[in-house]
């Protein structure tokens, strides 16, 4: 596969060497001088200095042939506009971009960017899963299939608690695929029984969330999930 | 008409006052709280006494481009300092906030050319001067 990475900062940089101790084949494009220098020294032929959302410089490097262009600047606006150039203009059909300000996450969503990738908004959830009361954590969401998957903490005084699954009364189009209890986890069958303290992971359509995170939480904290 | 104009520098800033010279109202957003001088220049009264609106807050912040009323602009000018700014903002008011005209200055010629053909109405003041240059010198040879 033929990389074009757009950026050498750490994020960059490691990248770089990741990918091609997997045996691919990239090109690291670099706008600040000082930062080319250090990086060429040991990746050599693979980076390139110039401004990568300067089109030339992204013909130069071969962006035609590209099969992935990763944009991992420090500027949110610089790495949306190389993605998006790479995709609408040169037909690249995966792209990556780094978003540093998850503020601007909306920016990316609006203008088809995607996947956006924010190290803060990454760190948060991972806050948000270590706090023992939290509302419906987003595992993972999948807008254009309708599909979303979420962990949720039983509350003991939970409708879901001390019940089997298949006595849960949770709404056609969820599922629970995994209970997680005293540091393991397990897929559940029917007639598995959901305890208090729990964390539970769900698959659902778009929109159930409200109605299937109601089954899970404390009767009084309905309005906390929102 | 309301009109938002995004980077207050010197063309920023000029547009600014021709439009509110012209009768309209009139919104500028810089991220320099200093650069409002740009628009006091040579004039007595402060830019607000004018009539014109002043917001301090970063081009991409959506609280800053709703403060400055982006919502209701019925013209918006992107004339930042930086292109990729320029032209993302200018997507977001064109598409997010359906703004009916939207306006792009945008330095690189060949960024320019490729966004004004997606449909976005861009102005290039480098080819600008390169034909004028041009021929400029050409009369010259002539």
């Amino acid at each position: 596969m033929y990389v074009l990475i757009v950026g050498a900062g750490k994020v960059g940089w490691n990248l770089a060497r990741e990918l091609i101790g997997k045996g691919h084949e990239l090109t690291v494009i670099e706008n600040d001088q000082g930062r080319y220098a250090t990086v060429e020294d040991e990746l050599e032929h693979a980076v390139q200095y110039g401004d990568g959302s300067e089109l030339w410089v992204l013909d130069r490097a071969g962006i035609e042939r590209a099969d992935m262009v990763i944009a991992v600047t420090g500027d949110d606006e610089d790495n949306i506009l190389i993605c998006q150039v790479a995709r609408e203009k040169y037909g690249v059909e995966r792209v990556i971009a780094r978003c540093n300000n998850p503020r601007n996450l909306q920016h990316f969503e609006l203008l088809g960017i995607k996947p956006a990738v924010s190290a803060t908004d990454l760190i948060l959830r991972l806050i948000e899963h270590e706090v023992p009361q939290y509302g419906p954590l987003h595992l993972l969401d999948l807008p254009q299939e309708r599909l979303e998957i979420i962990e949720l903490e039983v509350a003991p005084d939970s409708a879901a608690a001390g019940h089997i699954v298949k006595d849960l009364g949770l709404p056609n189009g969820s599922l629970v695929i995994a209970i997680m209890r005293d540091g393991t986890g397990f897929v559940p069958l029917a007639d598995s029984m959901i305890e208090a303290g729990d964390e539970v992971l769900l698959v659902l359509d778009t929109g159930l969330e409200d109605r299937v995170a109601a089954r899970f939480q404390s009767p009084n904290a309905s309005g906390e999930a929102a | 008409m309301f009109v938002l104009i995004v980077g207050c520098g010197r063309v920023g800033s000029t547009v600014a006052k021709s439009m509110l010279a012209d009768g309209h109202d009139v919104s500028i957003l810089d991220e320099d709280p200093e650069a409002i001088a740009m628009l006091e220049r040579g004039s007595q009264q402060s830019w607000e006494e004018s009539g014109g609106t002043f917001t301090v807050g970063t081009a991409i912040e959506m609280d800053a481009l709703v403060e400055a009323g982006i919502e209701r602009a019925d013209a918006f000018v992107a004339s930042t300092d930086g292109d990729n700014t320029n032209l993302v903002i200018a997507q977001i008011a064109q598409r997010r906030f359906n703004v009916p005209k939207v306006v792009v200055r945008v330095l690189d010629p060949a960024r320019a050319k490729w966004y004004g053909e997606q449909g976005l109405q861009t102005i290039c003041p480098t080819a600008v001067a390169i034909d004028m240059l041009t021929e400029a010198v050409r009369e010259t040879a002539a």
